[in-house]
Protein backbone atom coordinates (compact mmCIF):
# COMPACT_ATOMS: atom_id res chain seq x y z
CA UNK A 1 0.00 0.00 0.00
CA UNK A 2 1.00 3.31 -0.64
CA UNK A 3 4.45 2.41 -1.21
CA UNK A 4 4.96 5.96 -3.40
CA UNK A 5 3.92 8.22 0.19
CA UNK A 6 6.85 6.08 1.95
CA UNK A 7 9.03 6.41 -0.97
CA UNK A 8 8.92 10.31 -0.48
CA UNK A 9 8.95 9.70 3.32
CA UNK A 10 12.34 7.92 2.72
CA UNK A 11 14.06 11.03 0.11
CA UNK A 12 12.38 13.14 2.81
CA UNK A 13 14.22 11.77 5.47
CA UNK A 14 17.51 11.54 3.77
CA UNK A 15 17.82 15.25 2.16
CA UNK A 16 17.14 16.05 6.05
CA UNK A 17 19.84 14.40 7.19
CA UNK A 18 21.89 16.43 4.03
CA UNK A 19 21.21 19.18 5.61
CA UNK A 20 22.26 18.04 8.91
CA UNK A 21 25.28 16.05 8.46
CA UNK A 22 26.38 17.66 5.24
CA UNK A 23 26.89 14.99 1.95
CA UNK A 24 25.89 15.61 -1.27
CA UNK A 25 25.11 12.37 -2.90
CA UNK A 26 23.94 9.47 -1.36
CA UNK A 27 25.06 5.29 -2.75
CA UNK A 28 23.00 3.45 -0.91
CA UNK A 29 19.76 3.78 1.55
CA UNK A 30 19.02 0.51 4.06
CA UNK A 31 15.53 0.44 5.40
CA UNK A 32 14.38 -1.74 7.49
CA UNK A 33 10.40 -3.32 6.50
CA UNK A 34 8.45 -5.70 8.62
CA UNK A 35 6.82 -8.24 7.39
CA UNK A 36 3.39 -7.17 9.05
CA UNK A 37 3.48 -3.74 8.00
CA UNK A 38 1.92 -4.24 4.55
CA UNK A 39 4.87 -2.90 2.34
CA UNK A 40 5.99 -4.45 -0.34
CA UNK A 41 9.83 -4.67 -1.10
CA UNK A 42 9.77 -4.98 -4.45
CA UNK A 43 7.17 -2.02 -4.97
CA UNK A 44 9.22 -0.15 -2.39
CA UNK A 45 12.36 -0.48 -4.39
CA UNK A 46 10.52 0.38 -7.75
CA UNK A 47 8.59 3.30 -5.55
CA UNK A 48 12.06 4.97 -4.83
CA UNK A 49 13.73 4.51 -7.87
CA UNK A 50 10.98 7.24 -9.20
CA UNK A 51 10.90 9.92 -6.48
CA UNK A 52 14.41 9.93 -5.94
CA UNK A 53 14.88 10.96 -9.79
CA UNK A 54 16.83 14.36 -9.99
CA UNK A 55 17.28 14.39 -6.35
CA UNK A 56 20.47 13.62 -4.39
CA UNK A 57 19.93 9.96 -3.48
CA UNK A 58 19.35 9.74 -8.01
CA UNK A 59 20.77 5.92 -8.66
CA UNK A 60 21.17 5.06 -5.30
CA UNK A 61 20.47 1.84 -4.15
CA UNK A 62 17.86 0.81 -1.60
CA UNK A 63 18.89 -2.54 0.28
CA UNK A 64 15.67 -3.68 2.35
CA UNK A 65 16.04 -5.68 5.56
CA UNK A 66 13.32 -7.38 5.77
CA UNK A 67 12.23 -8.03 9.75
CA UNK A 68 10.28 -11.56 9.85
CA UNK A 69 7.05 -10.74 12.44
CA UNK A 70 6.57 -11.96 15.62
CA UNK A 71 3.73 -11.88 18.09
CA UNK A 72 3.17 -13.06 21.42
CA UNK A 73 -0.01 -15.44 21.63
CA UNK A 74 -2.50 -14.97 24.32
CA UNK A 75 -4.13 -17.84 24.68
CA UNK A 76 -0.19 -20.19 25.30
CA UNK A 77 1.71 -17.24 26.00
CA UNK A 78 4.47 -17.82 24.11
CA UNK A 79 6.41 -15.41 21.68
CA UNK A 80 5.93 -17.18 18.46
CA UNK A 81 6.62 -16.44 14.74
CA UNK A 82 4.15 -14.75 12.91
CA UNK A 83 3.38 -14.17 9.24
CA UNK A 84 0.25 -12.31 8.80
CA UNK A 85 -1.61 -10.04 11.34
CA UNK A 86 -4.52 -12.47 11.76
CA UNK A 87 -2.94 -16.06 11.29
CA UNK A 88 -3.03 -18.06 14.14
CA UNK A 89 -0.93 -19.34 16.73
CA UNK A 90 1.23 -21.53 15.17
CA UNK A 91 1.49 -24.03 18.27
CA UNK A 92 -1.35 -23.87 20.13
CA UNK A 93 -3.84 -22.82 17.23
CA UNK A 94 -5.28 -20.47 19.59
CA UNK A 95 -6.36 -16.08 19.00
CA UNK A 96 -5.61 -13.36 19.09
CA UNK A 97 -1.36 -13.12 18.56
CA UNK A 98 -0.63 -9.59 19.34
CA UNK A 99 2.09 -8.40 17.04
CA UNK A 100 5.59 -7.75 18.99
CA UNK A 101 7.92 -7.48 15.93
CA UNK A 102 8.14 -7.26 12.08
CA UNK A 103 5.60 -3.85 12.44
CA UNK A 104 8.94 -1.50 11.81
CA UNK A 105 9.19 0.77 8.91
CA UNK A 106 12.48 3.09 9.04
CA UNK A 107 15.57 4.03 7.33
CA UNK A 108 18.79 2.64 9.42
CA UNK A 109 21.48 4.28 7.61
CA UNK A 110 23.13 5.62 4.31
CA UNK A 111 26.22 5.42 2.24
CA UNK A 112 27.13 8.76 1.58
CA UNK A 113 29.75 10.66 -0.68
CA UNK B 1 0.63 7.30 -5.17
CA UNK B 2 0.04 3.53 -4.15
CA UNK B 3 1.36 0.83 -6.47
CA UNK B 4 -2.03 -0.97 -5.27
CA UNK B 5 -4.72 1.68 -6.59
CA UNK B 6 -2.86 3.59 -8.69
CA UNK B 7 -3.58 7.32 -6.89
CA UNK B 8 -0.56 9.70 -6.50
CA UNK B 9 0.06 12.76 -4.05
CA UNK B 10 -0.34 16.31 -5.21
CA UNK B 11 -2.95 18.04 -6.16
CA UNK B 12 -4.36 18.30 -2.93
CA UNK B 13 -6.67 21.39 -2.41
CA UNK B 14 -8.61 22.84 0.82
CA UNK B 15 -11.39 24.73 -0.02
CA UNK B 16 -11.04 28.16 -0.17
CA UNK B 17 -7.58 28.07 -0.75
CA UNK B 18 -6.00 29.01 -3.65
CA UNK B 19 -3.96 26.41 -6.33
CA UNK B 20 -0.54 29.02 -6.03
CA UNK B 21 -0.71 28.96 -2.42
CA UNK B 22 2.67 29.56 -0.90
CA UNK B 23 4.37 26.69 -0.04
CA UNK B 24 7.65 25.52 1.44
CA UNK B 25 11.04 24.58 -0.73
CA UNK B 26 13.55 22.72 0.27
CA UNK B 27 16.81 23.38 -1.48
CA UNK B 28 20.00 20.54 -0.99
CA UNK B 29 23.16 22.35 -2.80
CA UNK B 30 25.57 20.69 -4.86
CA UNK B 31 27.72 21.62 -1.57
CA UNK B 32 25.80 19.66 1.01
CA UNK B 33 24.32 22.81 2.40
CA UNK B 34 20.35 22.57 2.33
CA UNK B 35 17.91 25.09 3.18
CA UNK B 36 14.04 25.77 2.56
CA UNK B 37 12.34 28.91 1.90
CA UNK B 38 8.71 29.61 1.39
CA UNK B 39 7.37 30.06 -2.23
CA UNK B 40 4.89 31.08 -3.95
CA UNK B 41 3.60 29.74 -7.43
CA UNK B 42 2.76 32.42 -9.19
CA UNK B 43 5.73 33.09 -11.29
CA UNK B 44 8.76 34.77 -10.40
CA UNK B 45 10.53 34.99 -7.08
CA UNK B 46 13.73 35.61 -5.28
CA UNK B 47 15.68 34.03 -2.25
CA UNK B 48 18.94 35.13 -0.68
CA UNK B 49 21.70 32.74 -0.10
CA UNK B 50 23.41 33.26 3.81
CA UNK B 51 27.24 32.88 3.69
CA UNK B 52 26.37 29.43 1.22
CA UNK B 53 29.71 29.16 -1.30
CA UNK B 54 28.95 29.60 -5.04
CA UNK B 55 30.84 28.53 -8.20
CA UNK B 56 29.50 31.45 -10.67
CA UNK B 57 28.95 29.29 -13.35
CA UNK B 58 25.49 28.56 -14.09
CA UNK B 59 24.20 25.52 -11.76
CA UNK B 60 21.03 23.69 -10.66
CA UNK B 61 18.77 23.94 -8.04
CA UNK B 62 17.27 20.37 -6.51
CA UNK B 63 13.82 21.77 -5.50
CA UNK B 64 11.05 19.47 -3.30
CA UNK B 65 7.76 20.70 -3.28
CA UNK B 66 5.22 20.68 -0.40
CA UNK B 67 3.39 18.00 -2.47
CA UNK B 68 6.21 15.82 -3.08
CA UNK B 69 7.52 15.97 -6.29
CA UNK B 70 11.19 16.99 -6.63
CA UNK B 71 13.09 18.33 -9.25
CA UNK B 72 16.26 20.34 -10.74
CA UNK B 73 16.65 23.81 -12.73
CA UNK B 74 19.71 25.08 -13.76
CA UNK B 75 20.06 28.81 -13.41
CA UNK B 76 22.66 31.42 -13.08
CA UNK B 77 24.04 34.25 -11.12
CA UNK B 78 24.26 37.87 -12.39
CA UNK B 79 27.82 38.36 -13.02
CA UNK B 80 28.05 41.40 -11.08
CA UNK B 81 26.83 40.03 -7.70
CA UNK B 82 30.27 39.38 -5.76
CA UNK B 83 30.52 35.63 -4.88
CA UNK B 84 32.37 35.91 -1.55
CA UNK B 85 32.65 33.40 1.00
CA UNK B 86 29.93 34.78 3.59
CA UNK B 87 28.53 37.45 1.35
CA UNK B 88 24.72 37.34 1.13
CA UNK B 89 23.21 37.65 -2.14
CA UNK B 90 19.98 37.72 -3.65
CA UNK B 91 18.94 35.77 -7.44
CA UNK B 92 15.91 35.74 -8.90
CA UNK B 93 14.77 32.69 -11.33
CA UNK B 94 12.38 32.52 -13.50
CA UNK B 95 9.45 29.49 -11.76
CA UNK B 96 6.35 28.87 -13.69
CA UNK B 97 5.07 25.66 -14.08
CA UNK B 98 1.56 24.22 -14.17
CA UNK B 99 0.62 22.70 -10.66
CA UNK B 100 0.40 18.65 -10.80
CA UNK B 101 1.95 18.34 -13.66
CA UNK B 102 4.98 15.84 -14.03
CA UNK B 103 8.02 17.10 -13.90
CA UNK B 104 10.41 15.75 -16.72
CA UNK B 105 13.32 18.46 -16.74
CA UNK B 106 15.00 16.82 -13.31
CA UNK B 107 16.88 14.01 -15.23
CA UNK B 108 20.01 15.78 -15.52
CA UNK B 109 19.94 18.32 -12.79
CA UNK B 110 21.74 17.25 -10.09
CA UNK B 111 24.24 15.33 -11.68
CA UNK B 112 25.26 18.66 -13.53
CA UNK B 113 25.64 20.13 -9.97
CA UNK B 114 27.82 17.25 -8.85
CA UNK B 115 31.27 18.82 -6.73
CA UNK B 116 33.62 16.51 -5.55
CA UNK B 117 36.02 19.10 -4.28
CA UNK B 118 33.02 20.07 -1.50
CA UNK B 119 33.95 16.56 0.36
CA UNK B 120 35.42 16.52 3.96
CA UNK B 121 39.11 16.58 2.51
CA UNK B 122 38.28 19.75 0.57
CA UNK B 123 39.47 18.55 -2.61
CA UNK B 124 38.82 15.03 -4.79
CA UNK B 125 41.63 12.54 -5.95
CA UNK B 126 40.08 10.23 -9.37
CA UNK B 127 39.65 6.98 -7.48
CA UNK B 128 39.10 8.40 -4.18
CA UNK B 129 36.14 8.00 -2.75
CA UNK B 130 35.12 9.66 0.22
CA UNK B 131 32.14 7.19 0.78
CA UNK B 132 30.59 6.75 4.63
CA UNK B 133 28.14 5.92 6.43
CA UNK B 134 25.70 7.32 8.45
CA UNK B 135 23.09 6.02 10.95
CA UNK B 136 19.70 7.26 10.56
CA UNK B 137 17.00 5.45 12.15
CA UNK B 138 13.99 6.97 11.59
CA UNK B 139 10.75 6.22 10.82
CA UNK B 140 9.37 6.57 7.69
CA UNK B 141 6.20 8.15 8.81
CA UNK B 142 7.97 10.19 11.05
CA UNK B 143 7.07 13.27 9.45
CA UNK B 144 3.25 12.29 9.47
CA UNK B 145 3.44 11.52 13.22
CA UNK B 146 4.78 14.99 13.97
CA UNK B 147 1.83 16.29 12.34
CA UNK B 148 -0.14 14.32 14.31
CA UNK B 149 0.91 14.71 17.48
CA UNK B 150 0.79 18.86 17.08
CA UNK B 151 -2.93 18.31 15.69
CA UNK B 152 -3.68 15.75 18.81
CA UNK B 153 -1.93 18.35 21.44
CA UNK B 154 -3.92 20.94 19.88
CA UNK B 155 -6.84 18.77 20.20
CA UNK B 156 -6.51 18.62 23.51
CA UNK B 157 -5.78 21.82 24.15
CA UNK B 158 -9.22 22.99 22.65
CA UNK B 159 -11.22 19.86 24.90
CA UNK B 160 -12.40 18.67 21.26
CA UNK B 161 -13.20 14.87 20.34
CA UNK B 162 -11.96 14.07 16.80
CA UNK B 163 -12.38 10.56 15.07
CA UNK B 164 -11.34 9.59 12.27
CA UNK B 165 -13.93 7.81 10.07
CA UNK B 166 -12.64 4.84 7.64
CA UNK B 167 -14.58 2.44 5.46
CA UNK B 168 -14.81 1.33 1.64
CA UNK B 169 -16.77 3.97 -0.62
CA UNK B 170 -20.39 3.40 -0.32
CA UNK B 171 -20.81 2.10 3.35
CA UNK B 172 -22.98 4.81 4.33
CA UNK B 173 -20.49 7.19 6.13
CA UNK B 174 -22.06 10.65 4.63
CA UNK B 175 -25.57 9.13 5.52
CA UNK B 176 -24.57 8.01 8.80
CA UNK B 177 -22.63 11.39 10.02
CA UNK B 178 -25.85 13.39 8.53
CA UNK B 179 -28.07 11.30 10.96
CA UNK B 180 -25.50 11.50 13.91
CA UNK B 181 -25.39 15.54 13.65
CA UNK B 182 -29.12 16.02 13.49
CA UNK B 183 -29.25 13.74 16.66
CA UNK B 184 -26.42 15.67 18.95
CA UNK B 185 -26.53 19.43 16.79
CA UNK B 186 -28.18 21.11 19.11
CA UNK B 187 -26.66 19.47 22.29
CA UNK B 188 -22.55 19.98 21.46
CA UNK B 189 -21.03 22.20 18.50
CA UNK B 190 -20.07 19.98 16.19
CA UNK B 191 -17.43 20.47 13.23
CA UNK B 192 -16.81 18.05 9.79
CA UNK B 193 -13.35 17.59 8.06
CA UNK B 194 -14.64 15.87 4.56
CA UNK B 195 -11.78 14.08 2.77
CA UNK B 196 -12.43 13.00 -0.90
CA UNK B 197 -10.50 12.42 -4.16
CA UNK B 198 -12.71 15.17 -5.96
CA UNK B 199 -15.88 17.01 -5.53
CA UNK B 200 -17.10 19.35 -2.56
CA UNK B 201 -20.55 17.05 -2.85
CA UNK B 202 -19.86 15.75 0.64
CA UNK B 203 -18.91 19.02 2.35
CA UNK B 204 -22.17 19.93 1.20
CA UNK B 205 -24.27 17.62 2.34
CA UNK B 206 -22.94 18.19 5.49
CA UNK B 207 -23.23 22.31 5.45
CA UNK B 208 -27.17 21.19 4.72
CA UNK B 209 -27.46 20.13 8.13
CA UNK B 210 -26.60 23.27 9.58
CA UNK B 211 -22.86 22.34 11.06
CA UNK B 212 -19.44 23.79 9.42
CA UNK B 213 -17.95 21.40 7.34
CA UNK B 214 -14.68 21.55 4.72
CA UNK B 215 -13.79 19.41 2.03
CA UNK B 216 -10.17 18.56 1.25
CA UNK B 217 -9.45 17.01 -2.28
CA UNK B 218 -7.00 14.95 -2.09
CA UNK B 219 -6.29 14.97 -5.96
CA UNK B 220 -4.70 11.36 -6.87
CA UNK B 221 -4.09 10.55 -3.28
CA UNK B 222 -5.58 7.81 -1.42
CA UNK B 223 -5.51 9.12 2.06
CA UNK B 224 -5.82 11.96 3.96
CA UNK B 225 -2.34 12.81 6.38
CA UNK B 226 -2.10 15.09 9.35
CA UNK B 227 -0.54 17.94 7.73
CA UNK B 228 -3.38 18.22 5.21
CA UNK B 229 -5.49 17.73 8.89
CA UNK B 230 -3.37 20.36 10.57
CA UNK B 231 -4.26 22.73 7.46
CA UNK B 232 -8.09 21.98 7.53
CA UNK B 233 -8.22 22.22 11.50
CA UNK B 234 -6.78 26.33 10.91
CA UNK B 235 -9.22 27.10 8.49
CA UNK B 236 -12.18 25.49 9.67
CA UNK B 237 -11.10 26.11 13.56
CA UNK B 238 -13.48 24.27 15.71
CA UNK B 239 -14.93 25.25 18.07
CA UNK B 240 -13.42 24.09 22.34
CA UNK B 241 -15.18 21.37 23.36
CA UNK B 242 -16.85 20.39 20.54
CA UNK B 243 -17.12 16.84 18.57
CA UNK B 244 -14.76 16.53 15.25
CA UNK B 245 -15.58 14.23 12.00
CA UNK B 246 -12.91 13.67 10.09
CA UNK B 247 -14.18 11.77 7.02
CA UNK B 248 -11.59 9.55 5.15
CA UNK B 249 -10.86 8.90 1.88
CA UNK B 250 -13.52 5.58 1.02
CA UNK B 251 -10.53 3.51 0.77
CA UNK B 252 -9.64 0.26 3.26
CA UNK B 253 -5.94 0.05 2.44
CA UNK B 254 -3.58 3.76 3.37
CA UNK B 255 -5.71 5.43 5.74
CA UNK B 256 -5.03 2.84 8.08
CA UNK B 257 -1.41 4.08 8.13
CA UNK B 258 -1.50 7.65 8.65
CA UNK B 259 -2.41 8.77 12.37
CA UNK B 260 -4.26 12.48 11.61
CA UNK B 261 -4.29 12.96 15.67
CA UNK B 262 -7.45 11.37 16.15
CA UNK B 263 -8.97 10.36 19.36
CA UNK B 264 -10.17 6.88 17.77
CA UNK B 265 -10.16 5.68 13.76
CA UNK B 266 -13.85 3.92 13.62
CA UNK B 267 -14.15 1.80 10.80
CA UNK B 268 -17.67 1.54 9.23
CA UNK B 269 -18.85 -1.58 7.56
CA UNK B 270 -21.92 -2.07 5.68
CA UNK B 271 -24.31 -5.44 5.49
CA UNK B 272 -23.91 -5.29 1.53
CA UNK B 273 -20.39 -5.72 1.59
CA UNK B 274 -19.04 -9.06 3.03
CA UNK B 275 -18.59 -10.29 6.04
CA UNK B 276 -14.56 -11.82 5.47
CA UNK B 277 -13.57 -7.71 5.14
CA UNK B 278 -11.53 -7.13 8.59
CA UNK B 279 -9.51 -10.36 7.16
CA UNK B 280 -9.26 -8.93 3.37
CA UNK B 281 -8.14 -5.58 5.05
CA UNK B 282 -6.51 -6.34 8.43
CA UNK B 283 -4.48 -3.56 8.85
CA UNK B 284 -7.62 -0.83 9.03
CA UNK B 285 -9.77 -3.19 10.86
CA UNK B 286 -6.47 -3.76 13.52
CA UNK B 287 -6.21 0.38 13.65
CA UNK B 288 -10.06 0.84 14.40
CA UNK B 289 -11.30 0.98 18.06
CA UNK B 290 -14.72 1.13 17.25
CA UNK B 291 -16.56 -0.90 14.46
CA UNK B 292 -19.90 0.14 13.60
CA UNK B 293 -21.63 -2.32 10.95
CA UNK B 294 -23.80 -0.06 9.09
CA UNK B 295 -27.26 -0.85 6.77
CA UNK B 296 -28.61 -3.61 9.65
CA UNK B 297 -32.11 -2.61 8.48
CA UNK B 298 -31.02 -4.47 5.17
CA UNK B 299 -30.25 -8.20 6.91
CA UNK B 300 -33.07 -10.16 5.74
CA UNK B 301 -32.34 -9.10 2.47
CA UNK B 302 -28.75 -9.96 2.32
CA UNK B 303 -26.60 -12.70 2.88
CA UNK B 304 -24.19 -10.97 5.34
CA UNK B 305 -23.57 -13.12 8.62
CA UNK B 306 -23.34 -10.57 11.46
CA UNK B 307 -21.60 -13.29 14.18
CA UNK B 308 -19.01 -14.10 11.47
CA UNK B 309 -17.95 -10.93 10.48
CA UNK B 310 -17.90 -9.58 13.98
CA UNK B 311 -15.57 -12.93 14.59
CA UNK B 312 -13.42 -11.77 11.83
CA UNK B 313 -13.02 -8.34 12.69
CA UNK B 314 -11.95 -9.63 16.57
CA UNK B 315 -9.28 -12.01 15.13
CA UNK B 316 -7.81 -9.28 14.00
CA UNK B 317 -8.58 -7.01 16.83
CA UNK B 318 -9.47 -8.60 19.88
CA UNK B 319 -10.40 -5.09 21.81
CA UNK B 320 -12.42 -4.04 19.44
CA UNK B 321 -15.75 -2.59 20.29
CA UNK B 322 -18.43 -3.29 17.54
CA UNK B 323 -22.30 -0.67 17.42
CA UNK B 324 -24.39 -2.29 15.02
CA UNK B 325 -27.02 0.67 13.29
CA UNK B 326 -29.14 1.48 10.53
CA UNK B 327 -28.59 5.17 9.40
CA UNK B 328 -31.92 4.83 8.03
CA UNK B 329 -33.91 3.62 10.54
CA UNK B 330 -32.23 4.78 13.27
CA UNK B 331 -31.87 1.56 14.80
CA UNK B 332 -28.72 1.34 17.30
CA UNK B 333 -28.29 4.98 17.33
CA UNK B 334 -28.90 5.40 20.94
CA UNK B 335 -25.60 3.31 22.01
CA UNK B 336 -23.30 5.17 19.10
CA UNK B 337 -24.19 8.36 20.33
CA UNK B 338 -23.84 7.29 23.87
CA UNK B 339 -20.59 6.54 22.84
CA UNK B 340 -20.00 9.73 21.42
CA UNK B 341 -21.24 11.88 24.25
CA UNK B 342 -18.99 9.63 26.64
CA UNK B 343 -15.80 10.16 24.58
CA UNK B 344 -16.88 13.86 24.21
CA UNK B 345 -17.24 14.11 28.26
CA UNK B 346 -13.61 12.43 28.58
CA UNK B 347 -11.88 15.20 26.51
CA UNK B 348 -13.65 17.91 28.06
CA UNK B 349 -12.98 16.63 31.09
CA UNK B 350 -9.02 16.45 30.46
CA UNK B 351 -9.10 20.28 29.45
CA UNK B 352 -10.71 21.19 32.13
CA UNK B 353 -8.21 19.08 34.43
CA UNK B 354 -5.18 20.64 32.25
CA UNK B 355 -6.63 24.16 32.88
CA UNK B 356 -7.37 24.00 36.83
CA UNK B 357 -3.58 22.52 37.04
CA UNK B 358 -2.18 25.28 34.83
CA UNK B 359 -4.39 27.53 37.33
CA UNK B 360 -2.65 26.55 40.33
CA UNK B 361 0.60 26.10 39.12
CA UNK B 362 0.79 30.18 38.15
CA UNK B 363 -0.89 30.17 41.25
CA UNK B 364 2.07 28.90 43.16
CA UNK B 365 4.32 30.69 40.61
CA UNK B 366 3.24 34.04 41.98
CA UNK B 367 3.45 32.76 45.45
CA UNK B 368 6.54 32.11 45.41
CA UNK B 369 7.51 35.58 43.04
CA UNK B 370 6.03 37.71 45.72
CA UNK B 371 8.10 35.45 48.33
CA UNK B 372 11.55 36.17 46.34
CA UNK B 373 10.84 40.05 45.64
CA UNK B 374 10.02 40.93 49.27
Amino acid sequence: MHEMSLAEGVLQIVEDAAGEQGFARVRTVVIEIGQLSSVEPEAMRFCFDAVTRGSLAEGAVLEVIEVPGSGLCLSCDRTVPLAALYDPCPLCGGFPVQPTGGTEMRVKELEVD
Amino acid sequence: MCTTCGCAAGETRIEGETDDATHEHWHVHADGSAHAHPHAHAGEHAHGHGGLRYAPAPHAHVHRHADGTVHAHPHAHDAAVPHEAAVAHEHAHPHAHPHGAEHGHGETGAADALHYGHGPAGAHAPGMTQARMVQIERDILAKNDAFAAANRKRLAEQGIFALNLVSSPGSGKTTLLCRTIDALRTRFPIAVIEGDQQTSHDAERIRATGVPALQINTGKGCHLDAAMVGRALQKLAPADESLLFIENVGNLVCPAAFDLGEAHKVAILSVTEGEDKPLKYPDMFRAAQLMLVNKVDLLPYVSFDLERAVEHARRVNPGLRVICVSATTGEGFDDWLAWLEHGLAAQRAQKQETVAGLRRRIAELEEKLVALSR
